[in-house]
């Protein structure tokens, strides 16, 4: 008897709760979340994203809003971490933003797509970057202001065969959604392309020696390396194995170009490929995205945050040219809706893949990352 | 056989790095038969004390050698003065109380630290400068054994040393045996057990400072979070080799590291982990107290 009071009360409770809930619609801003790795190892592919829909935001309240409405942001952080992102992903969901800029890691951005999916919110993603995302057709809600990784092994491979013309590989991935995505990808491109894979193999991801591996590689006679994961192994890999005297190409994603990796690895990153998505600093949008970021934060911005410019920037145009907040509507404006973005001239095709914007492949030199035409 | 002696020499330089850590969980286990959880902190923390230090020194135009060796002295140092701390504050108040309670209190000291590290330095990875030698003999046979790989193994046989003569033969030596065997009865015949586990955990400490900044130069970074790997591991080499035994932390340690290297040649490196903790497994079926772990009176 006394517990079904207990249940009454509790439902009565949260009733109340969803129904105030429900008077929050009413408020006149256009909700918008942030939400990607702010915090731990990976944050520093996180934060620009922050940074970047700040701005946007900042620029489109200054200028009256979408039709008089101002955008409010929600920040949530994930770590990269799958079973963080679905905390985030239901509050945002309880928070009824209409858009998610977000999330960074594609484990991530997995785990939470399904509950922005069945709450009807769209998620533009700046940098997740696993093919199923779009491929499987699961998630309509889902857009990526970055080309899939496919898009990445496809132009490593070519540039493999065509530009180094190396005839076998060694290729290493760190067991992650991302990295052995990469890997694999490369591993079955290069294979119909004739180059032999002479080692597929994951490696645990911060531990301190790879020396083992290292000696397999050069057992292994392999003329090149592929590294699928991030920048902190693979500065650990590279140094491990100049340190053994071996100087094969390595060749990596996106996941190793990025400045931390230089900085990391130092006089070792030198002459690391690595594919990444194209220079578009030239772009005077980005040119005044990037100098606007100077201004309000004091510093460069990091990774991804043109990208996750131009998703805000995309996500902005949509819900304008849909007059509305509606889910449909938006949708539709995604994909039919061209938008002048710091990446170029942007839409989205039928499964949430940018349009206008893809990959080059980059080396290090002097220091520095230089894209390779 | 030449690519089983470059797997056999990377097993053996990663049992090293392993054995550095290893040796100060097993040193306090013996006395205090306390799993010190933060001791992988306390590593880490001697690591980025030596970077911040090392990178003041080198920017004023110091030699190199004098710079890495005041940046491990102050590593060691300020280690040490954590491993104290840390004893009095989070253990001591905890030494009559069910052993769970100390174990829980090292996991939270273990979380702290690495937040405070994160916060109060930076969440990115940094590159940490070799200070280390370029040893030129070794340089023909750099595909074995490098440099810094065998000033590793180096340091960890000489440690390991020396701590086994000071406890067999030193005054202090026969006070830290004396109250590992039993607490009341050494306190009972006049020997200073608050000052023995204080001791034990400075040393222990120290010996991690030293492993931070010898192992971060090897792998050319830091982060606040390298505690917690490298202190998982270093803890399963001291259980396989039998927790409280130095000699048994050493062997655990090389054990490790050369399953984890020839199962990563030989077979395959997606498995790395599941090779070490089969062995750890099997050694612990077969031998519940860990390979050494029999020898109660030398445990310390």
């Amino acid at each position: 008897m006394r517990r079904s009071v207990v249940v009454v009360a509790i439902l009565a409770v949260s009733v109340a709760l969803v129904l105030s809930g429900c008077q929050k619609k009413e408020t006149g801003t256009i909700k918008i979340g942030v939400a990607g790795a702010h915090s731990g190892d990976l944050a520093s592919y996180g934060l620009p994203s922050v940074n970047a829909a700040k701005l946007v935001v900042e620029s489109v309240n200054a200028a009256g809003g979408i039709d008089g409405k101002k955008i409010e942001l929600f920040v949530e952080d994930d770590q990269c971490k799958p079973e963080l992102a679905t905390n985030a992903a239901a509050k945002l969901v309880s928070d009824e933003v209409v858009a998610v800029i977000g999330h960074i890691c594609s484990g991530a951005t997995k785990s939470a797509l399904g509950i922005y999916k069945d709450s009807k919110i769209i998620t533009v993603s700046p940098s997740a970057t696993t093919p199923s995302l779009t491929q499987s057709g699961e998630y309509p809600n889902f857009f990526r202001t970055i080309a899939p990784d496919d898009a990445q092994a496809r132009l490593a491979t070519k540039f493999i065969k065509e530009t180094l013309g190396l005839s076998s590989l060694a290729v290493l991935h760190d067991k992650g959604d991302y990295g052995k995505g990469f890997a694999e990808l490369v591993k079955q491109y290069a294979e119909s392309e004739g180059i032999r894979v002479v080692l597929f193999e994951g490696v645990n991801p911060g531990a301190p020696d790879y020396s083992a591996v290292v000696n397999k590689i050069g057992n292994s006679g392999a003329a090149g390396v592929v590294w699928g994961g991030y920048h902190p192994e693979a500065s650990k890999l590279v140094q491990q194995m100049k340190d053994k005297g071996m100087d094969l190409p390595f060749i990596s994603d996106d996941g190793v170009k990025d400045q931390t990796f230089i900085e990391v690895a130092g006089a070792y990153a030198e002459g690391v490929y690595a594919t990444g998505p194209m220079d578009t600093s030239s772009n005077p949008l980005a040119v005044k995205a990037v100098a606007d970021h100077k201004a309000k934060f004091g510093e460069e911005p990091g990774a991804f945050f043109l990208n996750a410019y131009a998703a805000t920037l995309a996500v902005v145009n949509a819900i304008d040219k849909a007059g509305s907040t509606d889910y449909d509507a938006i949708i539709k404006a995604m994909r039919s809706e061209y938008v002048e973005t710091p990446l170029g001239k942007i839409s989205f095709d039928g499964i949430g893949d940018v349009i206008g914007f893809g990959f080059s492949v980059f080396q290090v030199q002097g220091g520095t990352y230089v894209e390779l035409k | 056989m030449d690519f089983f002696l470059k797997l056999f020499l990377s097993g053996t330089a990663k049992g090293s790095i392993y054995a550095l850590i290893a040796l100060g969980y097993t040193m306090v286990y013996g006395i205090v038969q306390l799993i010190n959880f933060a001791h992988g902190e306390v590593y880490m923390i001697g690591g980025f004390t030596a970077l911040i230090i090392g990178g003041l020194l080198f920017s004023s135009g110091m030699a190199v050698p004098l710079v890495l060796l005041l940046s491990i002295l102050a590593a060691v140092v300020f280690s040490a003065a954590f491993g104290f701390t840390i004893e009095k504050l989070a253990y001591k108040p905890l030494r009559n109380k069910p052993r769970l309670s100390a174990l829980i209190s090292a996991i939270g000291i273990s979380m702290i630290l690495q937040n405070v590290v994160l916060l109060a330095q930076t969440e990115k990875y940094l590159s940490f400068p070799s200070y280390l030698p370029e040893l030129e003999f070794l340089r023909p046979v750099r595909e074995y054994l490098n440099s810094t790989q065998f000033i590793i193994l180096v340091t960890t046989a000489a440690i390991m040393v020396i701590l086994t003569l000071t406890i067999k033969f030193t005054r202090m030596g026969k006070a830290m045996r004396a109250t590992a065997q039993d607490k009341h009865m050494a306190q009972l015949v006049g020997v200073d057990i608050n000052g023995v586990i204080s001791l034990t955990f400075i040393i222990g400490s120290a010996l991690a400072a030293v492993g931070g900044v010898l192992i971060c130069s090897y792998m050319g970074q830091i982060n606040y979070y390298i505690g917690f790997v490298a202190g998982i591991k270093a803890f399963v080499a001291a259980v396989l080799g039998g927790i409280g035994s130095i000699p048994g932390a050493v062997l655990g340690s090389f054990i490790l590291g050369w399953t984890e290297s020839l199962g990563t040649g030989y077979l395959s490196s997606d498995y790395e982990d599941a090779y070490a903790f089969v062995i750890l497994i099997l050694i612990l079926i077969l031998k519940p107290d860990g390979i050494l772990g029999k020898n109660q009176k030398q445990k310390v």
